[in-house]
């Protein structure tokens, strides 16, 4: 029997079928309610957050360990190599990009929903505590962990008045009269304070979860492109001159803020007596907008260029070796080509190339340069510092094929020799020449350095920023700040009140005249355990205790007018009962 | 300006002078300890205490939540409530039951005057190391190692302060800082000016907020070590093992550490998330993006998760006591981890170790 859906639940055409429909989908219904909502009770549970939590730590662990492809995708072509199936089972599995995979995303999810769905009732059950009166006190103060009672010849509700008085600003009170409470008619006053705890709390988990939504959308939002340039011209924000290009899906790439890195002035690399580096320096010149001005600015590590909306970062440099080259019968160029460094002394490797008058006509040049260069033996060299002195390019000259009349895009780093043969090889020094064969002359004329520039775009990060401010305020709320609760019974009738069946029939007013006393009964909680909160409560009953003195002592001297200053509270208070 | 090398020797020199003090120091709790224990104390097994000669020192608050309350005929009772009432503020650490003798006392004296020395010659190590290089004194692991240890070290103290009858505790508590002297030993890195990617005053926020994290997380996981041996002993009595029910017996109760190292990683895990956000503004004007999952960043993430897990964990039915505290372990696990194996082994982008 089909089950038909909500839509065609009042169909007339068969009262019977129609609800039998009615009942089946009735019974779907009643069935899945509950099994939906314990799923969603289960899933807004501490103890599946908690499992949530492990599960996101445990699934980052491989990302950790095992190479990425966003990170590295060289290492991670090592990797599959070297493992054969089981590298392709964890390829498959997305072990490669776990915080890009799909199982990744779903712990994330499933917190997010988790998330989302016990703050709601949190949030509602807070602001419903934030209009309720504090609780009634309860009935047996001295079994809380901390109490204390004494006794005063003042009425009980003007002690209710001191004692709200000396709690207002912090504490939340309630002042109730209680019929027939175990001290018989009594007034209580109930206090809290410590709200700003769950606020605290709240605020972090609010904030924490604005957080997600907002990496979340820095994904879709941001793109970051880098380039290599050379000192001389530089490059504009477009998409073509990106070496490499990683956009979100939300980026319009045919329409990237306008600006131009116009000129890298200089690049310059300084360094220590002991060969350490001390500071790179890119100087650059740069406009905003269309034939906006040209403006001037230094960038180094830590200390981008900040433009509106995006950032100019300086990740990496290098040097680029310049050659003149004659070939017979034409006119001398030259050609300067950024080398990637191999080492971290900057022994780097490139290529040039030239495409000749005919086919197979082209020249190729394989370059090795070292800054400062030392012999390791038959004419290889190898740099022993970064920094420049007396800078050699050992280069390997190749006639043929180089494949660039084919139109097809080609690394710049890299020369294809498989249609080509080696001419000559030679190590020169700055102003020295190499001959081919073929009479053409290279000539190593100097160098020029290279810096590889990020151009970075994020327009959520500053609104993750305020996001994650939140988050440290809120936690320090919720972890700073104590919940307490502390309430005060206040009766009349004699104190020794353990007697007292729990009516009494003496009246505020009897209490000077007839000499009886009124006794205060005081009871304390901690709801969460920290801070000393047997110090709070014992320096809360002091004052207590010296404000009802006063006042008693006030009101013992009325003839003089005004109450004498108050040396040793003790003396002229009320007899103090030990706490149990 | 260049490196001052004879300051720098200077550094090194008291850097020996506080872990041969803290040896000492060591040896001096350990002495405490060691002397401490007259009489059956606090045992389960016996169910009734001892009442000598020697200074009975115990508190109220929380005491109820273990067995050893049940310990304490109600003789007793009044009396320890006096001493209490006494001294106010003064039964906060709850449930502490240590008996003291005269040459206990001692000992512990001579141990907190040399953990306050060693303290010093630390302090000035550090900041003398920092005169030499003319930066922060925290650019490389050594330096790191030697802020951490400086750290828990300045943390026991303070805690000394407000709980002055923890203080037979500080064997436990001052072995892994002897510890972390010696592994920075092993770590040193001769003084230098820093690389161009740590020259940032985001260096000095972040990782001093990240190493006084790591400091008092590792206090909190000492406590939590004894609040396992503790807890076990409260449940098996003598059965928990010899050597583990020896120990168990003379440690406050299970519900004192558990509080103390909870109080600990509170205080410290605000301190570690600003680190970690520190760490990506730094991230976001270095490399151009504030979060990468380079590794390091990956188990600084692992880390920060395990112990919100570990926050969560206390205030959850089910998962309070030990499940917490084998929470709070791995968190810090992941701490050591992130500092050691990624540092050392893993490498990334974070040009920190120093070494190599
Ligand atoms: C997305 C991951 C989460 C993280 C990183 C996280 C983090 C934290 C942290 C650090 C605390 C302790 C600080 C404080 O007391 O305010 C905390 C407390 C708390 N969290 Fe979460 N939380 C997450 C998700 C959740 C979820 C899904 C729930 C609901 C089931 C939840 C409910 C609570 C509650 C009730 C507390 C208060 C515990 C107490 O009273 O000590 N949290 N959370």
């Amino acid at each position: 029997m089909a089950v038909r859906t909500g839509s065609d639940r009042n169909s007339t055409a068969d009262s019977t079928a129609g609800s039998a429909a009615r009942s089946t989908v009735g019974a779907i219904s009643d069935v899945l309610r509950p099994i939906l909502r314990r799923t969603w009770r289960r899933l807004i549970s501490m103890r599946t957050a908690l499992v949530l939590l492990f599960l996101l730590a445990l699934a980052s662990v491989p990302g950790s360990l095992l190479p990425q492809r966003p990170l590295n995708p060289s290492k991670v072509d090592a990797y599959l190599k070297t493992h054969g199936a089981w590298g392709t089972f964890l390829d498959r599995i997305g072990a490669f990009d776990v915080f890009g995979s799909v199982w990744f995303a779903a712990i994330y999810l499933l917190l997010f929903a988790s998330l989302i769905g016990c703050l709601i009732p949190r949030i509602s059950v807070y602001a419903r505590a934030l209009r309720t009166k504090p609780l009634k006190a309860p009935r047996h103060l001295s079994r809380l962990a901390e109490n204390a009672s004494f006794d005063v010849a003042i009425d009980a509700e003007r002690v209710a008045e001191l004692a709200s008085c000396e709690l207002k600003p912090r504490w939340r009170t309630a002042i109730r009269t209680e019929k027939d409470g175990p001290r018989g008619q009594a007034v209580t006053v109930s206090a809290e304070k410590g709200y700003s705890r769950e606020a605290g709390n709240l605020l972090f988990h609010i904030s924490l979860l604005f957080a997600l939504i907002l990496i979340a959308a820095g994904r879709l939002l941001s793109y970051q492109g880098s380039v290599v340039v050379t000192e001389g011209p530089g490059f504009c924000n477009v998409l073509p001159s990106y070496d490499s290009f990683h956009a979100g899906r939300g980026v319009n790439q045919g329409n990237l803020a306008q600006f131009c890195i116009d000129s890298l002035n200089s690049f310059a690399a300084s360094y220590r007596a002991d060969g350490t580096p001390s500071q790179f320096k890119a100087d650059v010149t740069y406009s905003e907008g269309l034939n906006g001005p040209g403006r001037h600015d230094v960038i180094t590590v830590n200390h981008p260029l900040r433009l509106k909306g995006d950032r100019v970062y300086l990740i990496n440099h290098g040097f680029s070796p310049t050659v003149t080259i004659k070939r017979p019968g034409q006119a001398a160029f030259t050609d300067t080509q950024a080398f990637l460094p191999r080492d971290t002394f900057y022994t780097s490797e490139g290529v040039f190339k030239e495409q000749g008058s005919g086919q197979g006509n082209d020249l190729g040049l394989q370059g090795l340069f070292a800054p400062t260069p030392v012999d390791q033996g038959g004419g290889v060299i190898t740099s022993a510092s970064p920094q420049v002195n007396n800078p050699v390019l050992a280069l390997l000259a190749f006639t043929g094929d180089t494949g660039l009349g084919q139109g097809l895009p080609q690394s710049v780093y890299s020369l294809d020799t498989s249609k080509m043969k080696q001419v000559a090889a030679k190590n020169l020094s700055v102003g020295q020449t190499m001959t081919l064969p073929d009479g053409t002359t290279v000539t190593f004329s100097g160098y020029k350095q290279w810096a590889s520039l990020q151009v970075s775009h994020d327009p959520t990060q500053y609104f993750l920023l305020a996001a994650a401010i939140c988050m440290v305020l809120g936690l320090l709320g919720s972890l700073v700040v104590r919940r307490r609760r502390l309430w005060l019974r206040i009766s009349t009738g004699p104190s020794d009140s353990d007697s007292s069946d729990g009516k009494s029939t003496a009246s505020p007013d009897s209490v000077r005249d007839g000499g009886s006393r009124t006794l205060i009964e005081v009871g304390g909680l901690a709801r969460n355990d920290s801070g000393n909160f047997a110090g709070e409560f014992a320096a809360m009953l002091d004052r207590l205790r010296r404000s009802c003195a006063a006042d008693e002592a006030a009101l013992a001297r009325p003839a003089l007018g005004s109450p004498t200053p108050l040396d040793d509270a003790d003396t002229v208070g009320a007899g103090y009962i030990e706490r149990d | 300006m260049a490196i001052n090398t004879g300051l720098a020797q200077l550094s090194e020199g008291l850097w020996t002078a506080a872990t041969g003090t803290y040896m000492l120091a060591v040896v001096g709790y350990t002495g405490e300890y060691a002397f401490g224990r007259r009489g059956k104390v606090n045992s389960i097994a016996e169910k009734h205490a001892v009442a000598d000669d020697v200074v009975r020192e115990r508190s109220l608050v929380g005491a109820g939540a273990t067995g050893s309350s049940a310990a304490t005929p109600a003789a007793d009772k009044p009396a320890a409530d006096k001493a209490a009432a006494d001294k106010p503020g003064w039964n906060v650490g709850a449930g502490v039951v240590q008996t003291r003798t005269a040459r206990s006392e001692w000992w512990g004296r001579a141990a907190i005057a040399l953990t306050i020395l060693g303290g010093a010659f630390h302090l000035a190590s550090v900041a003398i190391r920092g005169i030499a290089v003319d930066r922060v004194p925290w650019g490389n692991m050594y330096e790191f190692t030697l802020v951490v240890g400086l750290i828990a070290t300045l943390a026991w103290l303070a805690t000394l302060v407000r709980l002055p009858q923890l203080r037979y505790l500080g064997l436990f508590v001052m072995l892994p800082v002897l510890v972390v002297m010696f592994l920075a030993g092993t770590l040193y890195t001769k003084a230098s000016k820093l690389v161009p990617a740590l020259q940032s005053y985001w260096l000095a926020i972040h990782v001093s907020s990240v190493a006084t994290a790591t400091g008092i997380l590792m206090t909190s996981s000492a406590l939590t070590i004894l609040f396992l041996v503790r807890s076990r002993y409260e449940r098996l009595g003598a059965a928990s093992g010899r050597r583990l029910s020896e120990l168990g017996s003379r440690l406050p109760a299970a519900a004192t550490l558990d509080k103390a190292a909870y109080r600990a990683a509170a205080f410290a895990f605000p301190i570690y998330t600003a680190g970690v956000i520190f760490g990506a503004i730094w991230a976001e004007a270095a490399w151009g993006r504030y979060w990468g999952w380079d590794p390091k960043e990956t188990w600084a993430f692992i880390a920060w998760v395990l112990y919100a897990m570990y926050l969560h964990a206390r205030a959850t039915a089910g998962w309070k006591g030990n499940r917490a505290a084998f929470i709070n372990l791995l968190g810090f696990g992941a701490m050591i981890f992130n500092f050691f194996v990624v540092n050392l082994v893993i490498s990334g982008l974070h040009s920190y170790a120093g070494l190599n």
